[in-house]
């Protein structure tokens, strides 16, 4: 009963869902990048000085940057000048008031995607600010948001809205020099999300973002920043999917989160980049910066992750705790099939005191693919009272994929406690034959075992998404046996 | 209802079931005894499908059905039951799930409607109070952390649940002290059913001081080398089973 699961080797040969490209005209850069076509992204977004002179710094620094190399990846070098780093729907100029006068084969691809936007707004209640290619084309529930102060708009909007906010926190919690990708994000960022809750609110809605990559060639660099001011409480969620391609597409995304005093923000994602065929052919290489900064004494910043998607993905959503008491939190699903590589974790800094963290990390690898989970926990001498609770765990599906652990902890106060657990186990034959004598097809019992495993992860994330993930896992790893 | 004809088959180079013949009918209760590594399991892992058993030969008639040209999961959804000697752990999969899932499968392959949560809750506690389990089984991980015991009486819960037509138990008596198994024997007994046909493969006869067989078999050597009624059970308690060994290659 014992032997290998020979049977579980052939995996996924399911065709990727969402892999169509909608022919819409996109007003794009020629690929390259210099000063000039810095200048050009900010001109177009028709920017104030200052934001221009944030990016051309940003590009100058990232010239004299390297491609980090430490990952657990590996794919051929990036040729940065083959890049066109701008693309719009050609409505820019005239953009959407509502969503009747969205261009009606968008509209089409979201429906394509399951993403009725204005149904699902109406029905959940949410507020979608969508991101097509570069531009946001629709944001909806901005009145009702705006009466409870809430500002949440594009980030372009918000340069020229808001100009005194994005100018105190841009760069803020990542530095434009913080590492390659974040610089090169900071000189070309297109757009991106933007969110502030004033002092005391709590966000009377969840606000979604569903990002989507379109136009051929175009690497996306979205920006997002978020601002929880005193004592305010927000859940955001982003979700993305992208159509099928050959070549492989850069997405170098930052986001930024802020929480002030007695804040609380709760950052949750969908990961489903195109991650390339069988033979590792296409993919969407995620090459993300995410960072929190519990500024503020009692803040909380809970990262909630589910990554299926993408080539490759390395991203490590950290957490600075620099008030005292704060708490940070890290959940993570990463599923790798096929030819997908996944380096991914977390970073938990603790400098303030009593400050504690929690990372539950599960990562799954069929097919081929290699996942590594990389995290870092460093307690600061002045932390006094810090704790850390690290789980650690992998599932392997099938004998070519590879599980790997780096876990850092660098502690530097005696009064901390860290602990770390890690486990690495398998979907055995055993088990799929229990399921099956018990009339439970193959594929519904490994979609019960890899849910079961991380159900951990899965509660921590809004209802709605929970079910979405749980379908999506599904998906990833469907034919991963048979 | 099973009709096994000169059965072969084996694992990886070994010949295990060398020509083995059984016919169960309905409403009967067969134990098969036997020595270590005389095939008993094999036969329960080949009647249920499992993929590492290779059938060189024979027949087996199920109901009417070639069994052996179905898959585990038809077998299952036709009524064939497996106790595992053995069951697994899967961390993180509610017992209840797993059980609803079974249920559902079987109902939907019968063009039943799957049964709703209310309801199936309603039919679990019913059975585990049959069986007196403690009804908190339902939200722990499939035999996660559970005693030899707690596991025995969850797969007995399990068949409670599913009603097979046939029922094989393997070893479900092992490893289990006296009350752990006066607890499955009673689960057992509650299941035999002018319907239902109940195979239990055991190595001791002890198990059959409280589930009383219709007949009992001997194999060795991967055949069933005598058949008898619960006496011969007791026959071998006393002699062991060299004399019969002994009786079957020489």
């Amino acid at each position: 009963m014992a032997t290998e699961p020979e049977n579980l080797e052939h995996l996924v040969n399911r065709r990727y869902e969402h892999g169509f490209v909608t022919d819409i005209a996109t007003e794009s850069l020629p690929p390259g990048l210099d000063e000039n076509v810095v200048r050009a992204i900010s001109a177009r977004k028709k920017e104030p000085e200052f934001m221009l002179e944030w990016r051309l710094q940003a590009y100058r620094q990232w010239l004299e940057m390297r491609e980090p190399e430490w990952a657990h990846v590996h794919y051929p070098k990036i040729d940065y000048n083959d890049i066109s780093y701008f693309a719009a729907p050609k409505s820019d100029d005239d953009r959407p008031k509502s969503l009747d006068e969205v261009d009606p084969k968008l509209l089409e691809t979201y429906d394509k995607l399951g993403i009725p936007l204005h149904e699902r707004a109406r029905l959940a209640g949410v507020a979608v600010d969508a991101v097509f290619d570069s531009v946001s084309v629709a944001t909806t529930f901005k009145k009702k948001l705006s009466e409870a102060g809430v500002i949440f708009c594009s980030f372009s909007e918000a340069v020229l809205e808001h100009p005194e906010l994005v100018r105190k926190y841009l760069g803020s919690v990542v530095p434009r020099r913080d590492n390659f990708f974040a610089a090169l994000n900071s000189a070309v960022f297109s757009d991106g999300s933007f969110v502030y809750i004033p002092k005391g609110v709590r966000c009377p809605m969840e606000l979604s973002t569903y990002f989507r990559i379109n136009a051929a060639n175009t690497g996306q660099f979205e920006r997002t920043l978020i601002i929880a001011d005193e004592g305010s409480h927000v859940s955001y969620l982003e979700g993305c999917t992208a159509p099928m391609r050959d070549e492989n597409q850069l997405h170098a995304a930052v986001v930024e989160l802020v929480a002030l005093k007695d804040a609380e923000i709760k950052y949750s994602t969908v990961q489903n980049w195109y991650p390339g065929d069988e033979n590792g052919v296409g993919g969407i290489y995620n090459f993300v910066t995410k960072r929190g900064d519990c500024r503020g004494a009692n803040s909380k910043i809970s990262w909630t992750q589910v990554e299926t998607g993408s080539a490759i993905t390395w991203k490590y959503p950290s957490c600075l705790l620099r008030g005292d008491n704060s708490v940070g939190e890290f959940y993570s699903v990463a599923v790798a099939n096929n030819m997908q590589q996944a380096d991914t974790g977390t970073k938990m800094i603790h400098i303030g005191k009593d400050t504690s963290s929690t990372i539950v990390s599960k990562g799954i690898s069929a097919g081929r693919a290699e996942n590594a989970y990389r995290g870092l926990v460093r307690v600061m001498p002045q932390a006094h009272g810090a704790r850390n609770h690290t789980q650690c765990d992998s599932l392997l599906i099938g004998k070519q994929c590879g599980a790997h652990t780096f876990p850092y902890m660098e502690i530097r106060n005696p009064t901390a406690k860290v602990e770390h657990e890690a486990t690495t186990s398998k979907i055995s034959a055993d088990q799929l034959f229990y399921c099956r004598q018990r009339g439970i097809s193959e594929e519904d019992a490994v979609n019960m075992i890899v849910n079961g495993f991380c159900k951990e992860v899965f509660k921590e994330l809004p209802m709605e998404f929970a079910v979405e993930a749980q379908a999506l896992l599904n998906v990833s790893l469907e034919g991963a046996v048979g | 209802m099973l009709d096994i004809k000169d059965l072969k088959s084996r694992i990886g180079e070994s010949e295990i079931l060398r020509g083995l013949s059984l016919a169960v009918k309905k409403g009967e209760v067969h134990a098969i005894m036997g020595p270590n590594g005389s095939g008993k399991s094999t036969l329960a892992q080949v009647v249920a499908g499992h993929e590492d058993y290779e059938v060189t030969g024979g027949t087996v008639d199920y109901n009417g059905q070639d069994l052996l040209e179905l898959s585990p999961e038809e077998r299952a959804r036709e009524g064939i039951f497996l106790g595992f000697q053995y069951p697994v752990e899967i961390p993180g999969v509610n017992n209840a799930y797993l059980l609803k899932a079974a249920v559902n499968a079987k109902r939907k392959h019968q063009g039943l409607d799957e049964i709703d949560a209310f309801e199936f809750l309603k039919l679990a506690r019913e059975k585990m109070a049959l069986l007196g389990m403690d009804p908190k089984f339902l939200n722990r991980g499939v035999n996660e952390g559970f005693s030899g015991g707690e596991k025995k009486r969850n797969e007995i819960l399990q068949m409670a649940m599913l009603e097979p037509k046939l029922a094989i138990l393997d070893e479900t008596d092992s490893g289990l002290d006296i009350d752990a198994l006066k607890a499955v024997a009673e689960g057992v007994n509650a299941l035999r059913d002018p319907e239902r046909a109940i195979i239990l493969v055991t190595h001791y006869q002890r198990l059959l001081d409280y589930v009383e067989p219709d007949y009992v078999h001997v194999l060795s050597h991967g055949k069933i080398v005598r058949s008898g009624d619960k006496t011969l059970a007791l026959e071998l308690e006393e002699r062991g089973y060299d004399w019969l060994r002994e009786a079957a290659t020489g």
